[in-house]
């Protein structure tokens, strides 16, 4: 398990490299940057001790010497500042464009994955690939590569020109040191429970929050505010407690590890005096000491955050390209014929389709549609009627059997002159964030004024559009934002009578229209279907009546088909079905 | 921000003790060069091991007093802070429950929720932040200065240059790079915004063939965010070289001014080293104090948005107590029992009287209900049909007092519902909202909302009405099963019967069902119906539906269109005289069956 999970380890940095290759420039220059400026960094109190030395006592100030390691700092300072601005932006360059370069690549995917992972995916965590994971990957392992690296020749540099002065103060310095990692792992071990405590305690709280305050009226119209505050205090004062603890204990490692810091300045203060009397080391040096003895912990702790940060970000790094590696869609055939002036015949032969292979759902369904036809799919809710749709807007492909428009087999065709022949309008109404006009025209973009008003009126649009602020022009939140469900659905049946194809595929849209709205949508339905091949997963009794053929669906399945008189006299589900829910009650 | 701070008054002590014994350690700190220069000049220069060993003991202790100092200030710091955060979401909870209908429009719940949850957790942090940090780092920058000058009044000038130097390139980069990092972020947001559009509008965007165009709206979108971030970059990567200049050319100057003032004689070697400890010492307190106003900034806003919300008061003023002469009617759960009784009481004829009345939502532009003028007699059954937005919920709300008339007026028993208390007037009117709505905990503990010291027995005869009987018998625990949050656990149409329920558990005179049955089959509306028909009493009802078979049988029904009250009347009137009845019916009942039915 481990093995497996180290080998997939060392295939995402492999793959990271790839993306890296592109800027691989940067990726040295930075390097050899940050190893200059880490030298210099490091020479700098070496010449600042020099200088030191040269100054003894009244009288015993070595001027020109002064003057020429004075020199020498000025050009180390220089040359570091120029070291680290260029290694910066180095960083930044390569770390922002393979960010860039990684999310376009996932979204050109998330563009021709199969619908069905879509589907099955939380959108939320696809996002959160997408946009939290890439970052915590480029902070993570890009930033934390050069933090590591600089960490270690840190530590090395450190340690090298301090042996070079004196062993035995090194030794010292060596010694105290992993106090202050001891005293960090203590400090964090304890406080970890303190924190899983603090964070449940908070998830409960909030927890509460969004129950009662989201449904404030709710808690209001039942006089219900006094236990609710009851219940709140209760959890606000045990995480109050838990919060102390663990706010308090961790704030500890701070002035504990400085304490170990100082330590160790004491150690170094004292033994160096005792070498710099016996004439081992001269006070420049002791004072260059000194400033190493300050630094050299901070590496330390970095590295250490580093090495927990990286593992997060080759996770993090693993999920994208699992996203990125998806399986896509199966491409359109090269010489996929392109679909034009349908009249609109569809044919299904012996389709047999399922959404988990051990789990059958359509089995060998056929059905033939004239061109004009309407079809209506009815059935129980959650019979799986958008199944049928599916299928033949190919947004999944079927197991077996062929779907035709037109004679031509739809997989022989491309996707988007399949799609564009049919016009949809879904139960779940979704609108792209921008202007309402851009929304209406999304079929048709270069439609003009007229053409989108006119398919606006004629979707009952018109008039609640015109109220709006900003008319057209107002712009919608993503998702419709503003907008009630209704107007909603409205718009979305204006964005498809603007471009009027040969086919529709109607999701009839009861839920939250209401009926006198409805009648006029079912009128302008009427007009639009004329002499169009239409299916609609119908709920009203006109349309059904109506309909040419009717499907009839449950758990997903086609169990009958015909039309309205001869599925009656079948007195089957559909019968059952007619008698339950539009027959009029005799109540 | 300052008026928050009132939720510190319990914490004064640790306010003003964290920061103290911050700066307590602070001084300790300050002292070590000044240890340090004694050892080079007095240990070394007098070839002195003892003094040297004494010195190395000093600066232990010095250590440890620091320690303790510091711990102790953490411990004020996260005390008062952690209080302060207590404190004030107990306020802010309690201010929010005391808002009106109006202001929770206003605000919207996700707000109230950030608010609460994030916004707070800022602050806190924020109050810890400045109580441990924001005094220790100015003053171990002045202090370093001060102890400059203690050393050498010349040699102190260049720190007097260096400190506002320094922090005009930590603070002025810190000051332009801020707004350009908001600009980072809101690209950022664009960004995750096309992602989950293009998620969740999949299917659309794939049969208008816009995938194209998306992906080309998406590269755009991420060239702009990395070419902000890559101009923002390289200001920020600005300010380590440049700090770095100018904090080892003061050390060169220092160097120099030291060698000079050694040479004279007026300094020591060790002084000169202790100078050039402290210089490195302002740095480090220069950057941790630019982080610490990031963090501050951060939690003052995140206070002021708190602040905010704590100054929209509600619109709403509810009477104390209950007004005398019908206290102990209303106070009585079973009022509904008498209804002739509380006519002959009260005189009125009516239970309930729309006088006139107007509603306009607060920042609307025009009015939602206008001149709706009806009453209902004790008993009655009243239907309120109407299509989306013609104002039926909005009509149903004013009887609980949810929003105030703004013309008009609202009577129940002849009072006018602004002379209720609060408690009174809402166990007199009962509502079952339209989402139905549960919380997690047990069904009883659910069923009790609406009569805290109801018994199973009263709970179950609730549970039955509603028929929700069959299905809460078959749950593990019946009335112990335990609903999850949102009431996940149970389907729609049973979370509607037992919202229900809980509405009749307090047994209220009026029941207001607003469009409550829309999950529930024909069969058990109809059931449901009768079962609400025959309880003991005489409770009056509010049906708002859009199906006219659940408003049939009503006394009267009142028919909405554009917030105005067309026709109220019965099923059999409305049908012969209504336009807007008969469209809603026919559009239900096409004209053959409508004929057999009515």
């Amino acid at each position: 398990m481990r093995q497996e999970n180290r080998g997939g380890q060392k295939e995402t940095v492999l793959k990271v490299l790839q993306y890296i290759k592109k800027y691989r420039i940067y990726l040295v220059l930075s390097v050899l940057m940050a190893a200059l400026t880490v030298t210099l960094t490091l020479y700098l109190p070496v010449l600042t001790g020099r200088v030191i030395d040269l100054i003894i006592d009244r009288g015993m100030v070595d001027f020109p010497g002064v003057f020429r390691i004075l020199r020498k700092m000025g050009i180390a300072i220089a040359l570091t500042a120029a070291a680290q601005w260029i290694m910066s932006v180095c960083n930044n360059k390569m770390a922002y464009r393979i960010v860039q370069d990684v999310r376009n690549e996932a979204f050109r995917k998330i563009e021709i994955l199969p619908l069905k992972y879509i589907d099955e995916h939380s959108h939320g965590e696809v996002v959160s690939r997408v946009i939290a994971d890439v970052d915590q990957f480029s902070d993570g392992l890009l930033m934390g590569f050069t933090q590591f690296f600089t960490g270690v020749i840190t530590i090395l540099g450190t340690l090298g020109f301090m042996l070079s002065v004196n062993v035995w103060i090194t030794g010292v310095v060596v010694l105290i040191t992993p106090l202050s990692f001891l005293v960090a792992s203590f400090i964090a071990k304890k406080t970890y429970r303190m924190f899983r405590l603090q964070s449940g305690t908070r998830g409960e709280q909030t927890a509460l929050i969004e129950e009662m305050i989201g449904n404030q009226k709710v808690v209001q119209a039942f006089s219900h505010e006094d236990e609710a505050m009851k219940k709140f205090d209760e959890i606000n004062a045990r995480l109050a407690d838990c919060s102390l603890k663990a706010i308090f204990y961790s704030s500890i490692t701070n002035p504990a590890t400085r304490f170990v810091n100082n330590l160790v300045y004491a150690g170094v203060a004292v033994t160096g005096a005792v070498y710099a009397i016996r004439g081992g080391i001269s006070v420049g040096q002791l004072s260059c000491f000194l400033t190493y003895a300050n630094q050299y912990t901070k590496p330390f702790n970095e590295i250490s955050g580093v090495v927990t940060e990286l593992q997060n970000a080759i996770a993090c790094a693993a999920r994208i390209f699992a996203l990125i590696e998806e399986e896509p869609q199966i491409p359109d055939a090269a010489d996929a014929a392109v679909l034009t002036d349908v009249d609109g015949r569809v044919e299904l032969e012996h389709v047999n389709f399922s959404y988990v292979p051990d789990r059958k759902l359509i089995t060998d369904f056929n059905l033939s549609v004239q061109a004009g036809q309407r079809v209506a799919i009815v059935g129980p809710t959650g019979c799986g009627k958008t199944t049928v749709i599916n299928l033949l807007m190919r947004f999944y492909d079927a197991q077996s059997g062929k779907i035709c428009v037109d004679g031509a087999d739809i997989r022989d065709v491309t996707r988007n002159s399949l799609r564009l022949s049919y016009g949809m309008v879904l139960q779940e109404t979704w609108l792209k964030a921008g202007t309402i006009r851009e929304n209406i025209a999304m079929g048709k973009p270069e439609a003009a004024e007229e053409e989108i008003i006119a398919a606006a009126k004629l979707s009952h649009a018109h008039s609640f559009i015109k109220r709006m602020p900003k008319g057209y022009d107002t712009v919608i939140g993503e998702d419709g934002g503003n907008l009630s469900q209704g107007q909603k659905q409205l718009l979305c049946i204006a964005r498809v009578m603007l471009c009027l194809p040969p086919m529709l595929i109607l999701d009839e849209a009861t839920s939250s229209i209401d009926t006198r709205t409805e009648i006029r949508i079912q009128k302008a339905f009427a007009t639009m279907m004329q002499g169009r091949t239409s299916f609609i997963v119908a709920h009203r009794l006109s349309t059904i009546r109506e309909a040419d053929v009717i499907l009839v669906m449950r758990d997903g399945n086609v169990i009958e088909q015909g039309n309205h008189e001869t599925l009656l006299a079948k007195g089957g589900f559909y019968a059952n079905l007619y008698n339950s829910q539009f027959a009029p009650s005799s109540l | 921000m300052r008026k928050l701070l009132v939720y510190l008054k319990h914490y004064k002590k640790e306010t003003v003790l964290a920061p103290l014994f911050k700066m307590l350690e602070a001084c300790f700190e300050l002292f070590v060069p000044l240890v340090m220069a004694a050892i080079i000049d007095k240990g070394i220069g007098g070839a002195d091991t003892g003094f040297a060993l004494r010195m190395g003991g000093l600066l232990v202790a010095l250590g440890v007093i620091g320690l303790g100092c510091s711990i102790t200030a953490q411990y004020y710091a996260a005390k008062a802070a952690v209080g302060f955060a207590t404190e004030l979401k107990h306020a802010l909870f309690e201010h929010l429950q005391g808002l009106s209908y109006t202001e929770i429009d206003t605000l919207g719940t996700s707000t109230m929720i950030t608010r609460m949850t994030a916004d707070v957790n800022q602050a806190q942090n924020g109050v810890n932040m400045v109580l441990r940090l924001f005094l220790r780092s100015p003053f171990i920058v002045f202090g370093a200065m001060v102890m400059a000058f203690t050393i050498d009044v010349r040699a102190a000038l260049i720190f007097v240059v260096t400190i506002p130097l320094l922090s005009v390139v930590v603070f002025g980069i810190m000051m332009l790079t801020m707004p350009l990092y908001k600009k980072v972020q809101s690209g950022l947001d664009s960004v995750l915004s096309a992602t989950r559009e293009n998620l969740t509008g999949a299917r659309v965007i794939r049969a208008f063939n816009k995938e194209r165009e998306e992906i080309g709206a998406f590269e755009e979108k991420t060239a702009a965010l990395a070419h902000m971030q890559l101009f923002v970059g390289k200001l920020s990567a600005l300010t380590n070289p440049v700090t770095y200049i100018i904090v080892n050319v003061a050390t060169m100057v220092l160097l120099y001014t030291g060698a000079v003032r050694v040479d004279e004689g007026t300094i020591t070697q060790g002084q000169v080293v202790a100078l050039v400890n402290y210089m490195s010492q302002i740095l480090v307190e220069l950057v941790k104090l630019a982080n610490l106003i990031i963090t501050i900034t951060k939690a003052l806003a995140c206070a002021n948005r708190i602040q905010a919300v704590f100054e929209i008061r509600s619109g709403m003023v509810w009477r104390e107590s209950p007004a005398e002469q019908t206290a102990g009617q209303s106070g009585s759960p079973f009022a509904g029992d008498g209804g002739a009784q509380s006519e002959g009481e009260t005189g009125q004829p009516y239970i309930l009287e729309f006088d006139h009345v107007g509603l306009t939502y607060a920042g609307a532009g025009g009015e939602t209900l206008t001149n709706i003028d009806f009453r209902v007699k004790r008993g009655q059954t009243v239907g309120i049909i109407g299509g989306t937005g013609s104002g039926k919920t909005s009509l149903v709300n004013l009887i609980p007092r949810f929003y105030d008339a703004t013309v008009g007026s609202v009577r129940i028993d002849g009072r006018d519902v602004r002379e209720y208390g609060k408690e009174e007037l809402r166990e007199k009117v009962r509502v079952v909202p339209q989402r139905a709505v549960l919380f997690q905990g047990t069904i009883r503990e659910n069923l009790r909302w609406g009569r805290k010291d109801a018994t199973d027995e009263e709970l179950w005869r609730a549970i039955k009405t509603a028929q929700a009987g069959e299905f809460v018998e078959q749950k593990p625990g019946k009335l112990d099963f335990a609903i999850t949050q949102d009431g996940k656990n149970l389907s729609g149409g049973q979370r509607q019967r037992l919202t229900i329920a809980r509405a009749l558990v307090g047994d209220p005179e009026i029941l207001i069902m607003d469009d409550s049955t829309s999950a529930l089959d024909y069969a058990t509306d109809a059931a449901l119906r009768r079962a609400i028909h025959g309880m003991e009493g005489d409770r009056t009802v509010f049906i708002v539906s859009q199906r006219t078979a659940s408003i049939r049988f009503a006394d009267q029904i009142i028919v909405l269109d554009d917030g105005e009250a067309v026709d109220i009347g019965t099923h059999d009137e409305l049908l012969a005289r209504c336009g807007v009845y008969q469209e809603i019916y026919y559009s239900q009942y096409p004209k053959t069956e409508g004929g057999t039915a009515s």
